[in-house]
């Protein structure tokens, strides 16, 4: 069956490999192409070489979009993966042994796993719609709302410059978080009873347990919802384009680089904001390769 | 998102307004005719010149429409201006579209040379005027403004025109757009809460600031604009003081690029009095509200003035309560100018495209458009008056756009306006971010004219950005 292997296996990859070709490989070679040039779109593009790339680099909005992604990078995924890690083991640990001998989370918690996932049902955009209402800074603001009435108020959320880039990542970890405990659910639910009976019967109480069983049986899922959060903070664009103040102000003090991206595609100024899209990925790239390889470790293997 | 809407209504009366596109993919008959050079040559899918086609166009050919679906919808193209071209060409063929994403949709069009003849440019996503001329994509209009009206043949189409039309469309001093729409700035205030009040709209400095006092006193938050998305509203009235203060020249050194054309003196001293403004009479909240937001208050009475465009009170029609009557004051600063100045132009930009297949069919649908009956039709649907001489005499226009219209005529001479914005948006994104931090307290004048200056002085210094000259 020898000579019939090859053309089977070629009749399988050849069609992802073809639309894996089409729908990425030939649109990044393109991005590349044209972060080179100079190109309105209109008409055929200029080549000029590293002119964009040299324009950014001494471009003061373009530091400051790197400078938030770098605090994105950080405050995102230690924010998300803390608050995700405590409630999912809240949910499927914590509660102690049910009457199946099974561990089982705290009381309601099929209804709390429901209710956190609601984030991550809604669009993004919408979710940004709904908190310029939460942020707002007047009365008929949730938040500010409640604090007026007690005298407390007003917080400026997205207006001042050091609190607003604040404000946006609280909005970015509020939808993650659901997804991460549904994750860490699933890796959860896969680290064998006995482990934590035995942890149990050795006497280790619930913080113990978490730190010295859930925690190191959870590296594998830790890792890839680590470089999943340090994408999504390379990203950011709905939420920071629909809720901040002036397409990523004051005075872009929220700005992201897919938002000044944005904006020279607005400007019809394609090839800079490709320049922006190759540094982006760039960063993108350096990012998830170093977090691999700083975080390896030997993986556990139930047998 | 029901602002969405709006951000367009307001951006389509900026210079980056209106695009319509009568796009004539009357391929097959005339493919030939696809120029690459920006119009005046004759291999345009030309017809024979009669009284009724004095641009010759040819007479079956087929115009692409496309029309900026935004503050003034698409009715007026659809039942105004395209059935008066099909009646006079009963053979030609107009293909309509609406809009709200002109460059969306349009881009790939220009980019693959088969463009739409006649584009209505604007919304918040018009394509890029600047970009549109230094790649000649735009059919010179000469021929068309010397071409004989089409309600009185023994005038030329320009003759017809508010003076001041064909230069707001001009670049480089060649006519590429229509702005057809005119429109006054100044600062809005509610007539009757005023007359209520016993408040009068101040003419002088002095005057404004003691009655935004009292203002403040009744417990009405005297002065607003939207931080969050409208801020080129407050550039705009700054500028305007400035130039009242020192003439005209002041703004037309901001639209040249020319070095410390922002330090000069009476652009310092406009934003230093209205930062004074900001400091006393604004609320800090109104940095973090859309334009939507604000307006809802000012309808409210929560706030006596705020600047704008005269197409606000048309935008916010649906939603103005019984008592609330939009009146315009011109911002209350004189010197050089007086008092009554103001900002005026001309908005909503249409042009035709050279590259399309029948650029002069995109003609004649302009000069049908300018005609007496083009201009009546426009001001009937949508409220607004147009460049057309004489086209809204007598028409009853509600009280605000009234009063934009006599101040026009009381301005008389000082009439000023500018183009920094449409030509050089980097410039227009500083300007309104250092605006920002001058009206809400973080930054004084000095500090808002040197910051722009710079940016001002960086983009002159960019070989890669088309300039203008004014």
């Amino acid at each position: 069956m020898r000579h019939g292997r090859y053309p089977f296996i070629v009749g399988f990859l050849a069609a992802p490999v073809l639309l894996y070709v089409v729908l990425v490989i030939k649109p990044y070679g393109e991005t590349f192409y044209i972060s080179l040039t100079r190109w309105s779109g209109l008409s055929a593009p200029v080549w000029v070489g590293f002119d964009n790339f040299e324009r950014l680099f001494r471009d003061d909005t373009f530091w400051k979009a790197v400078r938030h992604h770098g605090v994105l990078l950080v405050a995102l995924p230690l924010f998300t993966i803390a608050i995700a890690l405590f409630f999912a083991f809240m949910l499927n640990v914590a509660g102690g042994r049910a009457r199946n001998g099974q561990a089982a989370g705290v009381w309601g918690s099929k209804f709390y796993r429901v209710v956190y996932f609601f984030p991550q049902v809604l669009a993004i955009p919408i979710i940004a719609v709904l908190f310029q209402t939460v942020y707002r800074p007047d009365s008929t603001g949730l938040i500010n709302g409640a604090l007026n009435s007690v005298g407390l108020g007003p917080i400026f959320f997205l207006i001042k410059p050091n609190l607003a880039l604040w404000s946006i990542i609280g909005v970015l970890v509020w939808q993650a978080v659901g997804f991460y405990v549904v994750l860490f659910s699933a890796g959860m639910a896969n680290i064998p009873r006995d482990i934590y009976e035995a942890a149990e019967i050795d006497g280790a109480g619930r913080i113990t347990l978490f730190f010295r069983v859930t925690l190191p049986l959870l590296w594998d899922t830790l890792q890839v919802a680590w470089v999943y959060l340090g994408i999504a903070a390379f990203d950011a664009f709905a939420i920071v384009s629909v809720l901040s103040i002036d397409n990523g102000g004051p005075d872009k003090n929220t700005t992201v680089i897919p938002v000044e991206i944005y904006e020279m595609m607005k400007q019809q100024r394609y090839g800079l904001a490709a320049a922006m899209g190759v540094v982006l990925f760039f960063l993108t790239m350096t990012f998830a390769a170093l977090t691999l390889r700083v975080t390896r470790r030997e993986s556990f293997e139930y047998s | 998102m029901s602002e969405t809407p709006n951000v367009s209504r307001r951006d389509l009366l900026r210079r980056a307004a209106a695009a319509s596109l009568l796009a004539s993919p009357a391929a097959g008959l005339l493919a030939a005719c696809a120029t690459s050079t920006g119009g005046g040559n004759n291999n345009q899918g030309g017809g024979t010149k009669t009284a009724n086609n004095p641009l010759g166009m040819k007479e079956d050919g087929e115009v692409n429409v496309v029309i900026f679906n935004g503050g003034y919808g698409d009715r007026y193209a659809k039942e105004v201006h395209e059935p008066m071209f099909t009646r006079a060409f009963p053979n030609a063929k107009i293909t309509h579209k609406s809009s709200q994403a002109i460059s969306t949709e349009l881009a790939p069009l220009f980019a693959a040379g088969n463009p739409p003849e006649f584009v209505n440019n604007s919304g918040e996503k018009s394509m890029d005027f600047g970009q549109l001329v230094s790649e000649g994509q735009l059919m010179d209009l000469t021929e068309l403004l010397d071409a004989p009206s089409v309600h009185d043949p023994n005038k030329k189409v320009r003759e017809t025109l508010v003076p001041g039309t064909v230069e707001v469309g001009s670049f480089d001093g060649k006519p590429l757009v229509l702005y057809y729409v005119s429109t006054v700035f100044g600062i809005w205030y509610n007539g009757k809460l005023f007359k209520d009040k016993g408040w009068t709209a101040p003419t002088s400095w002095d005057a404004f600031v003691k009655l935004c006092g009292d203002i403040k006193a009744a417990g009405v938050t005297p002065y607003a604009y939207a931080g969050a998305n409208a801020a080129y509203y407050q550039w705009n009235v700054i500028l305007t003081g400035a130039a009242k203060l020192g003439g005209s020249e002041v703004l037309k050194a901001i639209d040249n690029l020319q070095p410390n054309a922002w330090t000069n003196e009476h652009v310092k001293n406009s934003a230093a009095m209205w930062a004074e403004i900001g400091s006393k009479f604004m609320n800090k909240a109104h940095e973090g509200l859309r334009h939507t937001e604000v307006q809802l208050q000012q309808n409210q009475d929560k706030v006596a003035f705020y600047p704008s465009g005269d197409w606000l009170e048309n935008e916010q029609k649906a939603d103005t309560p019984a008592g609330f009557e939009y009146q315009l004051m011109p911002v209350p600063v004189s010197g050089k100018l007086g008092a009554a100045g103001v900002r005026a132009t001309a908005g909503e930009g249409y042009f035709v495209s050279a590259k399309s297949k029948n650029p002069r069919g995109g003609l004649e649908y302009m000069r049908r458009m300018l005609s007496l009956e083009g201009g009546k039709g426009f001001t009937n649907i949508v409220k607004a008056p147009t460049v057309v001489l004489g086209a809204s005499d007598g028409f009853a226009f509600p009280p605000g756009v009234s009063s934009s219209q006599a101040a026009l005529k009381a301005a008389g001479k000082d009439v000023v306006n500018l183009f920094f914005d449409g030509d050089y948006k980097d410039l227009d994104q500083e300007a309104r971010a250092a605006t920002n931090e001058l009206m809400f307290g973080r930054i004084n004048a000095d500090a808002w004219a040197t910051r722009i200056q710079k940016k001002a002085d960086a983009i002159a210094a960019d070989s890669s950005i088309k300039k203008f000259k004014r």
